[in-house]
């Protein structure tokens, strides 16, 4: 055999192939994508030279939806179906939005997740999610000129599982892979840090237009370590308009407000916020349908009054992640400020005192986010270069458990765990001859299952029949690199066995997808069978390039002979069927490539771990 | 293949199997193992990759948890001794050191009705202090005398400083509401 390149895992072996990857930061007034080109990460803009589409979708029947400035426009005419702000209901049922009653939509009460009512039929947050991601993948594809190999797509660090689980499945519906979901925050961090070769303890304060959040972080020699993240999924800009909202219906006793004036007068509360981001004071006047003129002069002190309790809200997120990290504010070394609702006078001012320092201002509060999503989709994509050597470390932003006896919620993995993370805990019967147990995964910091997030419920069936506490049912909880949970149990003296990825309880079904994306399709007038049959293909390449590294890099000293051919004929084998129009064998060929390098990837892995190590026998660490 | 969550924590990290601990060595060969086996290094790879991926990369962060704390590190050593030490039939716990959890239960909890951040800070710095103690003893208890039933006392001792720790985080996050 030829002598044989060995390269960094992730390094790509051949330079010039530089794979399509995206940073999408999906906001809940904006997204933007961005990419890395030529070494250096760029905002995508639209054909009008824009980079912020607003997260605004219209539906008018029978018609594709409008997405972003054109929909932006007549939102205030047509309220019921344009949608905005749609990430606040993401993953969210009817009965968690606390201000449902103050959105002009016509909210479905499904189970799950709310749905909205418009005149293109009902429409999940899922489904309009996606709408927006297509928009943004459909820019990407045209300024990239090729298919996108992937796309890291951010989300709050604060977002639960179903709020993940909901973005990935909006992702999935817009036809992108996702290479991984991303914390904002921490994206903030990635684009601040490597922009500025930073060093020590960041905090990253991020008010969005929906979301807060604020994660400490440790940055050293590349490494990006997430140490504590803490926020409010339900609480943003918006909440500043709103109440602004709320102190003009009070100044004006207006008689009974249609839609479009609830519509005009959000919007006019936004335009007022903005402006006293620069005035000490500003004047708002608007005309409502029924002809009646509002008049108002709002001074920046009297914003500053009536929602200084919404500034509070964040402070107390900041103190717990502190605290958390095992940290004072004297030991963070810069505050990186993100999101557009950062830059009121207000929020900089709270945020300066409380850490006693100047926040850090100097990158784009709008773009950070996706230009951080961008630099790790480089790197997940395999474009990773020499110079590029950082790594990041997350955690978990709420603690995961089990219910047991009494309503009680017994923690399995804390809050602030880096992921990935896997914990087993074992649980007994508590009755004789108990033959079932119902396992209830829950997410949360309270004591009492009614005060947490239901994530799923599954049993566990044929557990043979034992006097109580005889049996013994091993429960294991593993969380990913995206955040996302699975979970499994086992009765370890039967080895009976039962394990869900979590989406029953919230999220959506995967039949919902199915028929989503079939409808997705439907209205794109795309053929489902060719869509498939093109992403089996996509795959099947994908996995054919990462398999020849692999063996370009440890094949010849991992493998023996008949290892080597078997892998060599199945890569054979696929890339035979690869460029037919049989979807289901180039399946079957995918999955038995995937069978028959198993054993040659955890022999590479542990040669990593070993090589790491310096001289250490890894089959001691693995016994 | 599945890492054995439960074996050699310290020679994954190529550190002596002791309590006393170089943290700074600790934190720069568990980044160094991380960069090698994490999934973002294998994103773009096959899926074996990145099963063999998630799996190692859960054991090293699951290693380094253990390691990183006193009490977790501590039970771990004694758990390769064979002594479960926080096993639920080993509670037997002094009564001085009793009666002074007592005291700060009450403190906290009195605190808490007060709303006085003063207090709840003087309880945390005892425990500090204590807990500083607790930690010294065991390193001579597991490093120097090898006596593994005082050590295992200890560990009790300091888990049950870790409970009345959360207390005081949520005394303290009451407080902050």
């Amino acid at each position: 055999m030829a002598l044989l390149q060995i390269s960094e895992p992730g390094l790509s072996t051949v330079p010039h192939q530089h794979r399509l990857a995206v940073g999408i930061d999906l906001g809940t007034t904006n997204s933007l994508v961005a990419t890395v080109r030529n070494g250096v990460a760029v905002v995508l803009h639209d054909e009008n030279g824009r980079a912020l589409l607003p997260s605004v979708v219209r539906y008018q029947p029978g018609q594709p939806p409008v997405v972003g400035h054109a929909a932006q426009q007549v939102q205030a005419s047509d309220p019921y179906n344009t949608i905005v702000s749609v990430k606040r209901f993401m993953g969210r049922a009817l009965h968690d939005i606390a201000d449902a009653g103050s959105f002009p939509y016509r909210f479905v009460d499904a189970p799950g997740m709310v749905q909205l009512r418009t005149a293109d039929g009902v429409k999940s947050p899922v489904e309009v999610s996606a709408d927006i991601l297509r928009a943004l993948r459909e820019r990407a594809e045209h300024s990239l000129g090729g298919e996108l190999m992937g796309a890291v797509i951010t989300v709050p660090a604060y977002f639960d599982d179903a709020q993940r689980q909901a973005t990935k499945d909006a992702a999935r519906l817009a036809g992108l892979e996702v290479l991984r979901l991303l914390n904002e925050p921490t994206a903030a961090a990635i684009a601040y840090g490597l922009d500025n070769a930073a060093e020590g303890i960041y905090a990253v304060y991020d008010l969005g237009g929906g979301t807060f959040d604020i994660s400490i972080l440790r940055l050293s020699q590349g490494v990006f370590e997430v140490l504590a993240t803490n926020g409010d999924s339900a609480l943003g800009g918006d909440d500043f308009d709103q109440r602004l909202f709320c102190w003009m219906l009070e100044q004006a006793r207006f008689p009974d407000l249609t839609a479009q004036d609830n519509r005009l007068l959000l919007n006019h509360a936004r335009f007022a916020k903005e402006a006293l981001t620069e005035h000490p004071e500003t004047r708002i006047t608007a005309v409502l349908s029924s002809g009646f003129t509002i008049d108002l002069t709002l001074t920046a002190a009297q914003f500053n009054e009536m929602t200084a309790t919404l500034v509070s809200k964040t402070l107390s997120p900041v103190r717990r992640a502190l605290r958390d990290a095992g940290l004072s504010t004297k030991d963070v070394q810069g505050v990186v400020m993100v999101g557009g609702a950062t830059r009121m006078p207000c929020i900089q001012s709270a945020v300066a005192t409380l850490f006693g320092q100047t926040p850090l201002n100097n990158l784009d509060p709008d773009k950070v986010v996706a230009l951080g999503a961008a630099m790790q989709a480089n790197v997940l994509a395999g474009n990773r270069r020499e110079d590029d050597d950082w790594l990041l470390l997350d955690v978990t932003p709420l603690s995961l458990g089990i219910e047991t006896m009494g309503g009680l919620v017994e923690k399995i993995i804390p809050r602030n765990t880096t992921i990935p993370v896997a914990r087993a805990q074992e649980f007994t019967t508590y009755k004789d001859g108990q033959t079932a147990m119902s396992i209830h995964v829950l997410q949360g910091e309270r004591e009492l299952v009614s005060d947490c997030r239901s994530l799923a419920r599954f049993e566990l069936r044929g557990i043979p029949s034992m006097v109580a506490g005889a049996a013994r049912i091993r429960v294991a909880l593993q969380v990913d690199a995206d955040g996302l949970l699975s979970v499994s149990a086992q009765e370890l003296q039967t080895g009976v066995s039962a394990a869900v990825t979590v989406r029953p309880s919230f999220g959506l079904h995967d039949d919902d997808v199915s028929r989503m994306l079939q409808d997705g399709f439907n209205h794109a007038k795309e053929d489902m069978t060719a869509r498939a049959l093109q992403e089996a293909r996509v795959e099947a390449e994908r996995l054919l390039d990462a398999t020849q590294s692999a063996l370009d890099e440890d094949g010849e000293r991992l493998l023996d002979m008949d290892e080597f051919s078997e892998i060599v004929a199945s890569m054979r084998a696929l890339a035979e069927c690869v460029s037919g129009m049989d979807y289901a064998l180039i399946q079957q060929m995918t999955e038995r490539l995937n069978q028959v390098t198993q054993a040659f990837a955890a022999r590479r892995m542990n040669m990593r771990v070993r090589e790491a190590l310096a001289g250490q026998s890894v089959n001691d660490l693995m016994s | 293949m599945l890492p054995d969550f439960k074996a050699n924590h310290f020679a994954l990290f190529g550190l002596p199997a002791r309590f006393e601990l170089d943290g700074a060595a600790l934190d720069v060969a568990f980044r160094q193992l991380q960069a090698q086996v994490h999934p973002d290094r294998f994103a773009h790879l096959s899926e074996a990759d990145k099963r063999a991926s998630l799996q190692w990369s859960t054991r090293v962060n699951e290693a380094y948890q253990v390691l990183k704390s006193p009490l977790m590190r501590a039970a771990y050593l004694l758990q390769q001794q064979g002594v479960d030490a926080l096993a639920p039939e080993n509670t037997q716990l002094p009564a001085v050191f009793l009666m002074q959890q007592i005291e700060w239960r009450e403190a906290i909890a009195g605190a808490r009705k007060d709303a006085d951040d003063v207090a709840l800070q003087r309880v945390e710095t005892e425990m500090q202090t204590m807990a500083r103690r607790l930690q010294a003893d065991l390193a001579n208890a597991l490093d120097v005398q090898q006596d593994f039933v005082s050590a295992a006392q200890r560990v009790r001792e300091l888990k049950f400083i870790d409970k009345i720790r959360a207390e005081l985080d949520e005394a303290f996050i009451a407080l902050d509401r």
